[in-house]
């Protein structure tokens, strides 16, 4: 579905990102995994046209990012915080993204009535704009932003960061369900290494721009992964 | 305890994004604050003889008390509506080991010296050196000066006491307004009352201590109130609007752009500084009545067509120059989602048509100066909706300034640039050139005809021109991204 070819960027002389290939098979849940610095949210970034790399090319169903914007209608995405646009209320922002993926009103209704589970009673209904949201909250209405449409490819920054516990095991059960036909695929980046094991089957772990790890998910990733972590 | 106090004061009005900007807009807002300075300085000065040269048989100091009451009071009004007790820069020290007290002080101390404070002195000090010069006593001026300054002080403190509550200020309105109600039917003489309130401060200095004690009583029981509410719910709290959603769906007829249209009608309602821009472009309907009702105008057909272009272009000039950097909060968010760039532009193109449009419509009461003017009004119009609306669109794709929507409205400079300034050029300039050359030397309406027409030619060539937006706009997306992230 997805292929990062040779993708570098640099800043001046820094190298912040330097990936020789990563294939992403449709459907696969992809976990991507680093300290700090380590280029993930670059990586993302590039990966939607945001920022320019500056070698290579990533290819997102057979169409090159940077050449075509076709796959910004299958793919769904939330970075931060500065997706949201703050004086919307959460409604209003779900029907602006709902009808720019080409879903009606009813469309929107419907597929939120799946999240009521997720929001909590805390999203929908009240009388907030989005800027006056904790931070957790907005998280909600983002990530589910992103998976409006029917989208082929999400891609999710640091989803789990700012989530209280039982939120976070519902994302970790939305992430699951998403990718359960194989149909949808799943980028995830995290800092806590319990919740990429538990939802990714792949995991790949970068280092100062650079791939250290790509592992298929098992019963000892999580070991593996905290020892090498544990400098 | 205090040092390190004025050392955060220091640092925070000197790293605040005013100074971090270019120097073209410091020296621009240096010039304005220098302006006003001047101003008040120049009335304080020469305010006494003005007065005395205009009423010669009366005291200018007694003519100045008379209406000090009805200053006060509007400097209650005006502080009401716009001035706010700095409470928010205390949170980060509400956990540190200083006595609650002291940052109360401190917090009240500080709104001593707001330019609310600041400015009326400009007038009185200059004015009472006057006064001393020309022969006044000195002790009772002083006295008077004295007296002043504790007025404004517990205006000051008055104000917090009574912010957000709308009685009182209901109260103050009420009470300006009988009084200049009682004054005008002449039930009551306001005027020689308050003066003689004043006056006789003048004539007893000893008095001006009344005023002491009534800022001290005043400051007392802000400091009560104000230690009682150092809590995040209460006093250091952010306040939350409630939404209110309006129903927009009569823009889903406009079709594909009807998503953006809405969202920017959202933008401009909820957000103070697009807000301000708004409600200024119908005050700047009455721009034109500065230069049509003054004779010395008539006969300067490029400042007529100046004001023209005013009258209709306030929206277009104030919400088109800053496009697309309102939207640069959730910019990245906008190019990761699959819709034509251009729907995004024309959307902002309809929107500033549609308010030219209304614009003219509520502009047709200018007929009462003649056809003439009207025409020149409609030539204005249309050289907006043609030309300037297309041209604005593309002079955005230079912006490289995030806005915070989230700041004030007013007097905020956020997302300005060199580019605000170069766009006047074909913006005003150029159609008033072209409007002054054909009238002065063709002559008849050559003017009008020319103006309007390109706005015409402009509006044809609209598809083309499009186009040519679009594809800077896409060939600058990296640049713009890149910028909008950067905090303002």
């Amino acid at each position: 579905m997805i292929t990062i070819d040779t993708i570098s960027k640099k800043y001046g002389k820094a190298e912040v990102l330097n990936v020789d290939t990563i294939e992403i098979p449709t459907g696969q849940s992809f976990g991507l995994v680093g300290n700090n610095g380590a280029g993930k949210t670059t990586l993302f970034n590039i990966l939607l046209d945001l920022i320019r790399p500056t070698t290579g090319a990533i290819v997102n169903n057979d169409i090159v990012v940077s050449k075509s914007e076709d796959w910004k209608s299958f793919t769904g995405s939330f970075i931060d915080e500065s997706f949201l646009i703050g004086y919307l209320t959460p409604e209003e922002y779900f029907e602006f993204i709902g009808d720019l993926r080409g879903m009606n009103k009813a469309d929107v209704k419907s597929f939120l009535s799946k999240f009521d589970e997720f929001f909590n009673g805390e999203i929908v209904g009240k009388k907030k704009y989005l800027r006056d949201l904790s931070k957790g909250n907005q998280k909600k209405a983002g990530i589910v932003a992103a998976m409006m449409g029917n989208p082929q490819v999400v891609i999710l920054d640091e989803p789990f960061a700012n989530l209280d516990p039982t939120t976070q095991i519902r994302l970790k059960k939305i992430i699951k369900e998403l990718t359960e036909n194989r149909e949808v695929t799943v980028l995830v980046s995290s800092h806590d290494l319990t919740h990429v094991t538990e939802v990714c089957e792949r995991i790949v772990v970068l280092d100062k721009g650079t791939v250290v790890k790509d592992i298929e998910t098992s019963a000892e990733t999580l070991k593996e992964l905290e020892s090498y972590f544990s400098v | 305890m205090i040092a390190h106090f004025l050392n955060l004061e220091w640092k925070q009005y000197f790293r605040s994004s005013h100074w971090q900007k270019g120097i073209a807009i410091k020296i621009l807002m240096l010039f304005f604050a220098l302006y006003f300075i001047i101003s008040f300085l120049v009335i304080g000065v020469g305010g006494y003889y003005i007065l005395k040269k205009e009423f010669p048989e009366q005291d200018p100091l007694q003519m100045v008390n008379s209406y000090l009451l009805y200053a006060v009071l509007g400097d209650l009004i005006l502080r009401y509506l716009m001035q706010k007790l700095p409470v928010m820069n205390i949170k980060p020290m509400l956990i540190l080991p200083i006595k609650k007290s002291k940052l109360v002080h401190y917090v009240l101390g500080k709104s001593s010296f707001s330019p609310f404070n600041i400015f009326g002195l400009f007038f009185y000090i200059p004015f009472s050196v006057v006064l001393i010069k020309e022969g006044y006593d000195t002790i009772g001026v002083l006295g008077w000066l004295f007296f002043i300054l504790l007025i404004i002080q517990s205006s000051n403190f008055l104000n917090f006491l009574i912010n957000k509550n709308n009685v009182a200020f209901g109260v103050i309105l009420t009470t300006l307004a009988s009084l200049i109600a009682l004054q005008k039917f002449d039930f009551l003489d306001v005027t020689g009352f308050g003066g003689q309130i004043f006056d006789a401060i003048y004539a007893n200095p000893i008095y001006s201590f009344i005023g002491l004690f009534v800022l001290v009583v005043l400051y007392t029981l802000n400091f009560k109130q104000l230690l009682n509410q150092v809590y995040l719910d209460q006093a250091v709290s952010q306040k939350v609007e409630e939404a209110k959603s309006a129903d927009l769906s009569f823009a889903n007829r406009l079709g594909d752009v009807a998503p953006f249209i809405k969202n920017d009608m959202r933008l401009i309602w909820r957000n103070k500084r697009t807000k301000t821009v708004f409600l200024m472009s119908f005050l700047f309907l009455f721009y034109g009545l500065i230069f049509f009702t003054q004779e010395t105008y008539r006969n300067m057909p490029a400042m007529l067509m100046f004001a023209s272009l005013f009258v209709t272009g306030g929206f277009t000039f104030n919400y088109g120059q800053f496009i697309p950097a309102w939207d640069s909060a959730h910019y990245k968010m906008l190019m990761s989602q699959g819709f034509k760039y251009r729907k995004f532009l024309e959307s902002k193109w309809i929107l500033m048509v549609v308010m030219t449009a209304i614009l003219y419509f509520l502009s047709i009461p200018y007929l009462y100066f003649g056809v003439d003017i009207f025409l020149m009004i409609t030539c204005g119009a249309i050289f907006n909706i043609g030309f300037n609306s297309l041209f604005l669109l593309f002079a955005g794709s230079f912006n490289r300034k995030r806005i915070d929507l989230n700041k004030s409205g007013f007097g905020n400079t956020q997302g300005t640039s060199a580019t605000q300034f170069i766009v006047i050029i074909p913006l005003m300039l150029f159609p008033m050139l072209i409007f002054w050359l054909l009238n002065k030397f063709v002559g008849g309406s050559s003017g009008y005809i020319a103006v309007a027409s390109i706005g015409v030619v402009c509006l044809l060539l609209k598809n083309y021109a499009m186009n040519f937006i679009e594809k800077k706009y896409i060939k600058d997306k990296y640049a713009m991204i890149n910028a909008f992230g950067k905090e303002a």
